[in-house]
Parts: C-alpha cells; structure tokens; sequence
C-alpha cells in the first residue's frame, strides 16, 4: 500500500519534470519554427490576428526577394571562406606551439606559457579603434584578409593543444623517432598531428563557429556589398524603415539551414566541443 | 669506447639545442602575431585615450580631457545603465535555469534524453545576428506581433518592443537569455557528470529528496563551474553590442533607450569620428568589466563556501 502511495508520487514528480523539459525544449524551438513559418509566408502574413503559424507557400519567391537584396551566395562564401582559412592557421599555429609547450625544454617556456594565458584578459574592446587602423594602414580596410587577421590571435587554442599533446602523445614515441633521425617538424607531421585529430576537431569547431557568429569586427571592417560576410549581409536586411519581414527572416532560415544540418549531424562533437573549450 | 661515448653527449647536446631552437620556433608565431595585433592595439589605444584626433588630422594631446568628456556625458552612464540592466536580465537568470536543466538532464529514468540537449543547446550555435533578426520579428511593436498577442491573450496592453524604455530592454535581454541558457546547461551538465554518483545514491539512502540534493549536493559541488560561468556571463554581458544593434536596425544609433557601452564606443569612433574620446570609453569599460567581474566571481565563491544557494 505505502509502496503503491510512493510510486505516485515519483510518478507525479515525474510528470512535471517532463514537463518543465517539454516546455524548454518547445521554447528552444519555436523561434526556428517560426523563423520557417514567415519564411514561407507573405509580409502581409504578419498583420493578421491571431497570428499565423503555419507555414504557407513562399519559401521561394520570399528568397528571391533577399537575393535581390543581398548577394546572399557571395556573402555565405565569404564567411565559409574567412571562416575555413582562419581555423586552418589557428589550428596550425596552436597545435605547434602546443606541441612545443608540452614536449620541449627551452630556457623560458613557462613564463611564456603564462604570458600567452594573460593574454586572454585583454578584452576586444581595446583593440577595436587601433586595430582597426592598423587594418587600414595595411590596405586591408574592407577585404576578407583584414577580416581574418584579428581572429588568427587565439591564445585559447595554445592552452587546449598543449593540453592534449601531453596528454595523448607519449614522450617515448618521441624519443624513438628522434632515435630514427626524424627532425622535429617531420615528428610533428607525421606523429602529432595524426594523434591530436580529435583536438583538431574540437578546436576547429569552436574557431569555425565563433568567427562564423562574430559581427562587430566584421561590420566595422566591411563597407562595399560585395565582400559582406553573412551576418553583415543578413544584418543590412533590417537596416531600412520599411522592412519585409517574410524577406528578412527567409534570409535568416537559409543562411541558418547549413548550420542546422551539420550540427544535427555532429551534435556530440559540438557539445563536447563548448565544454572542452570552457571548463579545461 | 670514450669516442663513442662522446659521439653519444655531442649528439645528446647538439639535440637538446636543436629542441631549444623549435620550441622558441615553434611559439614564435602566436608571440608575433600578439605583438601586432594584440598588444600593439593595446598600447596604441591607451596612447589614443590621451589624444583629440578625428582619425585624419595630427593628434593633439589632451590630458585626462576625454575621460573627463566621456565620465560627464550622461549619455555615457545612460549606456553603463542599459548595458547592467540588460546584462543582469539577460544572464542571471540563464544561472539558474541552466542549473535546474542541467540537473534533470542528468536524472537516471529520464528518457529523450538526447533529444531534450539537442534542443535545449540548439539556439546557442545560431548567430547572434540571426537571433536578433528573428526576435525583431518576433517582439515588433505591431499590435499583431506575436509577443504582444501573447499579452493580448493574458489581457495585456501592447508594448513597444523597440522604442520604450523597458520594451527594448526586455526583448534584448529575453534574446540574450534564449540563446546562452543552452549553453550554460551543457557547462553544468558537464560539471554535474563528474560528480560522483554515489553521493546522490548515499543521500537517497538518507532520504533526501531530489530538491535536497540538488540543494545540498550539486549545487555545492557545482561551484568552480558556476563561477567560470558567473565569470564569462559578466564579461560577456559588459560587451553587449550585436542584439541591440540589430534589434534596432536604422535608427541604432541614434536612439538611447538600449544604447550599451560598446555601441557608445562604437558611435564616438565611427559615427563621430571622435577616437580619442572612443579608446577613452575603451579603457573605462576595461576597467567596468574588470570591477564587475571580480566582484561577481567573488560574490559566487563566497556564496558556495557558506553553502547557501547561488545565485
């Protein structure tokens, strides 16, 4: 009898527990829903009492509109561009003097190692203005490559592969290939970087999606159209006073699809990704 | 026999100055590329902080002059205003909830399990620039919009989302919770998984509950993880610019209700050309974030010491 009293209790308990969930995970959701629902509807959609939320038959013609807005395509290449060119130095400048901090003895190495953690806690802010002309002066005001530049600073990176390096490559392997003549650089090619694949995974997405999301550098960089990045394209959506909500938020659905896709497909990746990053 | 010994501590010497030169090598490119673009920039902007330039003519030394023209303007401690109150909207609660979430995500008989973290984590891998455009929509001052015929629904006027005083606020901190409450779960999913399973089995045992232990277990045990997010959230609500930015579209920068500090920063430097007075803001926020951030991540620490709840 008590045994039965308890189990309905749990049981109740377990109700609203599913139910505080089922409501965070509806309101986790229901943006993108509606993100796709007045992707799919015309502006007018918008006016209506009650509101609609139903998809309706626009998605096309709605993503016309923005391509007659933006150059939608050239913006996405962009970013992937920038994005793809970035994470590829970061993670070769990071993985190296990772390499470095874990496995070599030079006068130094700790109180460099210390120096690279200080700097994370210069703040962005600080380097806008100058970087900014710094930028300029180089010739590279409004042009992917002074996009890239400041993000190619990552001391993060250095902190996560020296970790890994130490961890996963044994220093007898080292020795051996020293053993065998192997130079440092060929011991970093050919037996390091094979090891450290999964480091490079998790520090590439989280370089890869930061700089994808980022908008203050790039809106302050970028002026011409044409070399908008996806979130400047998207952006300049909403910057007139007459605004076509189907047409901005059909940009918005397409230029958030890819992202969708490939995190569905690698959630787990992205998920252990954000912890490695932030609590190591 | 000694010759070959010899070869042996040469060959030893010559490979630990060989190790020497790679890993002076091998970190050397983080080093230069810091000097250019990060302690440059660094040292370059407290110089600027101390100049009248427009960023064309000759600079001109002014003294203490900008801080002194940022500190006296109100429009500068309306934005510390904007950016607290939206920050305190936007992130506290993200503590708590993500807390709760984080600990029935980790409940032994819940089911879905991966479909609720999945979910719950979805928003945070959208940009924050998508984000805006889509709560823009979303919190718009029409009559029809879908925020205010939810408030119709419960009886309540219309607000205007983005021109009143509190309308701005709210949606922009409604956005910024949205998109980092997943976030915060997975740190503390993390954090909680690597807390023994025993001690909840032992305090089942005793007969706590699951608010008591989640009270008198994780939550203390949590620390060091509510801190680095206290931490991270402070930082990162200090330096608001994107939400309101977007949120307000054409008249951004014009308007006062939801300006932060970095869009005032912003303004100076390239709305108004005045770059002195911008680094001046740069440096002043510097030092906020760092007042804020210290005091925040003290305030945590000593919270769970005394094993209260955090808050």
């Amino acid at each position: 009898m008590a045994n039965r009293k308890e189990r309905k209790k749990v049981s109740f308990s377990k109700v609203l527990i599913y139910l505080f969930l089922g409501i965070a995970s509806l309101l986790s959701l229901f943006p993108f829903y509606w993100m796709f629902v007045m992707a799919t509807r015309p502006s007018a959609a918008y006016n209506s009492i009650p509101p609609t939320i139903t998809p309706g038959g626009m998605l096309v013609e709605n993503f016309q509109k923005v391509l007659n807005q933006i150059d939608f395509f050239q913006a996405m290449w962009n970013s992937f561009l920038i994005c793809s060119i970035v994470t590829l130095v970061v993670l070769f400048i990071s993985s190296l003097a990772g390499f470095a901090f874990a496995k070599f003895k030079f006068p130094g190495k700790n109180g460099l190692f210390i120096a690279i953690l200080l700097t994370m806690i210069i703040p962005p802010q600080l380097g806008l203005i100058p970087q900014y002309f710094l930028v300029s002066k180089a010739g590279l005001l409004d042009t992917l490559a002074g996009v890239m530049v400041v993000f190619f600073l990552n001391p993060l990176g250095i902190f996560l592969m020296r970790q890994y390096v130490s961890e996963s490559v044994p220093d007898e392997l080292i020795e051996a290939a020293k053993l065998d003549g192997c130079s440092n650089f060929k011991i970093y090619r050919s037996i390091v970087v094979p090891i450290i694949l999964p480091a490079f995974a998790t520090l590439g997405i989280i370089v890869f999606t930061a700089v994808w999301g980022e908008f203050l550098w790039q809106f302050t960089v970028l002026r011409d159209p044409e070399n908008y990045t996806i979130q400047v394209a998207l952006a300049s959506l909403s910057n007139t006073f007459n605004i076509d909500f189907g047409m901005i938020l059909s940009g918005v659905f397409w230029a958030t699809i890819p992202l969708l896709i490939i995190f569905l497909l690698f959630n787990r990746l992205f998920i252990s990704s954000i912890t490695e990053g932030s609590v190591k | 026999m000694s010759g070959q010994e010899r070869g042996v501590k040469k060959r030893y010497r010559s490979e630990k100055k060989k190790d020497m030169i790679s890993g002076y090598l091998y970190v050397a490119p983080f080093f230069i590329i810091f000097g250019v673009i990060g302690l440059y920039p660094a040292i370059f902007s407290v110089y600027l902080a101390f100049q009248k330039w427009n960023g064309l003519s000759p600079m001109s030394f002014v003294g203490l002059d900008n801080f002194r023209i940022v500190l006296e303007d109100p429009l500068f401690w309306k934005s510390v205003y904007n950016t607290i109150i939206m920050g305190l909207m936007g992130t506290a609660p993200q503590i708590v909830v993500g807390i709760v979430l984080a600990f029935l995500l980790n409940l032994t008989f819940l089911r879905f399990k991966n479909f609720f973290r999945i979910t719950i984590f979805m928003p945070y891998i959208t940009s924050m620039v998508a984000v805006a455009l889509i709560f823009s929509v979303l919190f718009s001052n029409h009559e029809s919009s879908l925020a205010n015929y939810m408030l119709g629904v419960f009886g309540f006027d219309p607000v205007n989302w983005s021109t009143s005083e509190w309308g701005t606020k709210i949606a922009i901190s409604i956005m910024v919770f949205w998109r980092w409450v997943g976030y915060n779960t997975i740190i503390y999913l993390a954090g909680i998984q690597s807390i023994s399973n025993d001690l909840y089995e032992a305090a089942t045992i005793d007969g706590a509950n699951k608010f008591q232990q989640l009270l008198y277990i994780t939550m203390p045990l949590l620390k060091p993880f509510i801190i680095l997010t206290v931490f991270f959230s402070t930082v990162g609500a200090l330096q608001l610019f994107s939400e309101p930015t977007i949120f307000l579209g054409a008249g951004a920068f014009t308007r006062d209700e939801a300006l932060t500090v970095v869009m005032y920063l912003y303004r100076d430097a390239f709305k108004l050309q005045s770059f002195g007075t911008a680094s001046a803001t740069a440096i002043i926020l510097l030092v906020i974030i760092l007042f804020f951030a210290t005091i925040n991540t003290l305030i945590t620490s000593g919270n769970g010491r005394k094993k209260k709840g955090v808050r």
